[in-house]
């Protein structure tokens, strides 16, 4: 199920149970989801494999060269 | 109030007694809880009586180790047998727990005194322990403000004066948010050590039961009592000379008040200044933490509560209600999605703690925010407080490894600040001894809060 199909459900399940407060709710957990999906661990059947759960995955720095503050969000 | 350590000494040397000291307790809870609420059910009678015993035992020579007599109180999600076990929340009334959990007992064999149940986030569901079915939890240094949550209610009974130590759980940061927004320690250990039996679950592949005290140490003899090892003694510091040390800059560092910041950059400067070397590293998916625990931790949660958002929905408080219901909509594919984010990130944080003693890392990006706010600004960034307040915490629930926070001094305001260190899966000890070397300098001499409030 696509993630638009999935909260267009969701929030019109929520409705008819009389929770329509629910709904920004349910938007939050489809950008997780969004989220979720994107990300290069998911393997899938096309035959990309989940590469990185299998690389090294520590990346050191020197002490000097850190990074600066940037605005990312979870 | 004292550390567990000086109330040991001075009780071996009796120069106080437990009753002295449980009553010390009780006056303060009659003084400040109208205020804070910190407690959902003061054992009076129990505790003295406890206390009474204890001090005959220790009389007649029966030592039980190091909290022998000492007053602690238990966050209202555990069980102790006899009295109700609420979790905060009007949907478990006329609930009693026939039997102590695990941990309960553990802490009964060591000789402490349960001084009562402390209130919560209904369900341990939340992070500012303002939605209870038995009123918001106040913050002692600022009562318009949030004590951190869900073990918000424990934290203020340590931080002020109501008890030595307290037990709480941290599903995505629980212990370690309120113990870093009241100026605690506070130890979630390795996912899996301490049992979690007999504790209202939130989602049982994060739960964690842990102490919060005023000192490594203290919470190091409650931790190992926890485990049922009653007669410990606190953690030999390591060396800080050459002592390893590793900041997760990215993501971790991103989005920090500017206070808060400066407190742990400062913490950095003692440590290096002390010895210590220290790394910037980067773990590659951080920016993925989110998205992973929400799907577990909601999913978790659905099944154990489903029937009673059917039966009885108004008995929940409306936010915890709708957080809730959230769960019933994760689809399983996007679970099983979170599982195979949480094996990645485990062996991200393996790899970058088995290179070092410990990560280093802020505990909460914010100080205490001001109950009811649903957003705090953070420079030129609105964020959402729940989202905020777990972002730094909740990583080491997803992948299990132990994780203490240290108080780091006050905001200009006078609100404290934390850091977090963060140790090897399944070797809480050697954290422990990483902690007590670096606490003096990453508290740089300040006072814990107990005995600052509370009259």
């Amino acid at each position: 199920m696509t993630i638009d199909a999935w909260l267009q459900a969701a929030t019109a399940d929520a409705e008819r149970r009389g929770l329509p407060e629910l709904k920004p709710l349910l938007e939050t957990l489809a950008r997780a989801t969004t989220t979720l999906r994107a990300a290069d661990f998911n393997g899938h059947a096309g035959g990309q494999s989940s590469v990185t759960s299998r690389q090294s995955s520590v990346d050191h720095q020197s002490s000097d060269s850190r990074h600066q503050s940037g605005d990312m969000k979870s | 109030m004292m550390t567990i350590e000086q109330f040991g000494r001075r009780l071996r040397a009796r120069e106080l007694t437990a009753v002295r000291v449980t009553e010390e307790c009780l006056r303060r809870i009659e003084a400040d809880n109208p205020r804070l609420n910190a407690f959902i059910l003061v054992m009076a009678d129990q505790a003295l009586q406890r206390a009474r015993e204890a001090d005959q035992e220790l009389a007649a020579g029966h030592d039980r180790g190091p909290l022998h007599g000492v007053p602690i109180s238990i966050k209202d999600l555990l069980d102790c047998r006899g009295v109700p076990t609420t979790a905060a929340s009007r949907v478990r009334e006329g609930h009693v727990a026939d039997r102590d959990a695990p941990v309960i007992a553990h802490l009964r064999q060591a000789g402490a005194v349960f001084i009562g149940k402390t209130n919560l986030h209904e369900f341990a569901f939340g992070t500012t322990s303002e939605d209870s079915a038995f009123g918001p939890v106040r913050n002692p240094l600022d009562p318009t403000r949030s004590p951190g949550g869900s073990s918000g209610g424990s934290a203020v009974s340590v931080a002020a004066g109501m008890a030595l130590a307290t037990i709480g759980t941290d599903t995505g940061g629980s212990i370690r948010i309120p113990a870093a927004a009241c100026g605690l320690v506070g130890l979630k250990p390795s996912l899996g050590e301490v049992s979690i039996e007999g504790v209202v679950p939130l989602s049982r592949t994060l739960d964690h039961v842990g102490p919060l005290a005023t000192s490594v140490a203290d919470a190091s003899l409650v931790y190992h009592a926890l485990l049922g090892d009653a007669h410990t003694t606190p953690p030999v510091p390591m060396p800080i000379p050459g002592l390893r040390l590793a900041v997760p800059r990215k993501y971790f560092c991103d989005l920090l008040d500017d206070d808060v910041r400066a407190r742990f950059e400062g913490a950095l400067e003692r440590l290096r200044i002390a010895g210590a070397h220290i790394d910037d590293i980067e773990i590659r998916h951080a920016a993925d933490i989110a998205a992973v625990y929400l799907h577990i931790v909601l999913g978790d949660s659905a099944p154990y509560h489903a029937a009673t958002l059917e039966a009885v929905p108004e008995q929940y408080t409306p936010n915890v209600r709708l957080r809730l219901e959230m769960g019933r909509y994760v689809m399983a594919e996007d679970y099983v999605r979170a599982l195979a984010g949480r094996d990645v990130l485990i062996r991200e944080v393996d790899a970058a703690v088995a290179q070092h003693d410990a990560l280093v890392l802020p505990t909460l990006p914010i100080p205490a925010p001001v109950l009811g706010a649903s957003s705090v600004q953070i420079g030129a960034s609105t964020e959402a407080v729940r989202n905020v307040m777990l972002r730094l915490t909740q990583p080491f629930n997803v992948t299990g490894h132990p994780a203490i926070s240290i108080p780091s001094g006050r905001t200009a305001s006078g609100l404290p600040c934390g850091v977090q260190l963060v140790g090897c899966r399944m070797q809480t000890d050697a954290l422990l001894k990483v902690a007590v070397a670096c606490e003096p300098q990453i508290t740089d001499g300040s006072q814990p809060l107990s005995g600052n409030v509370g009259g």
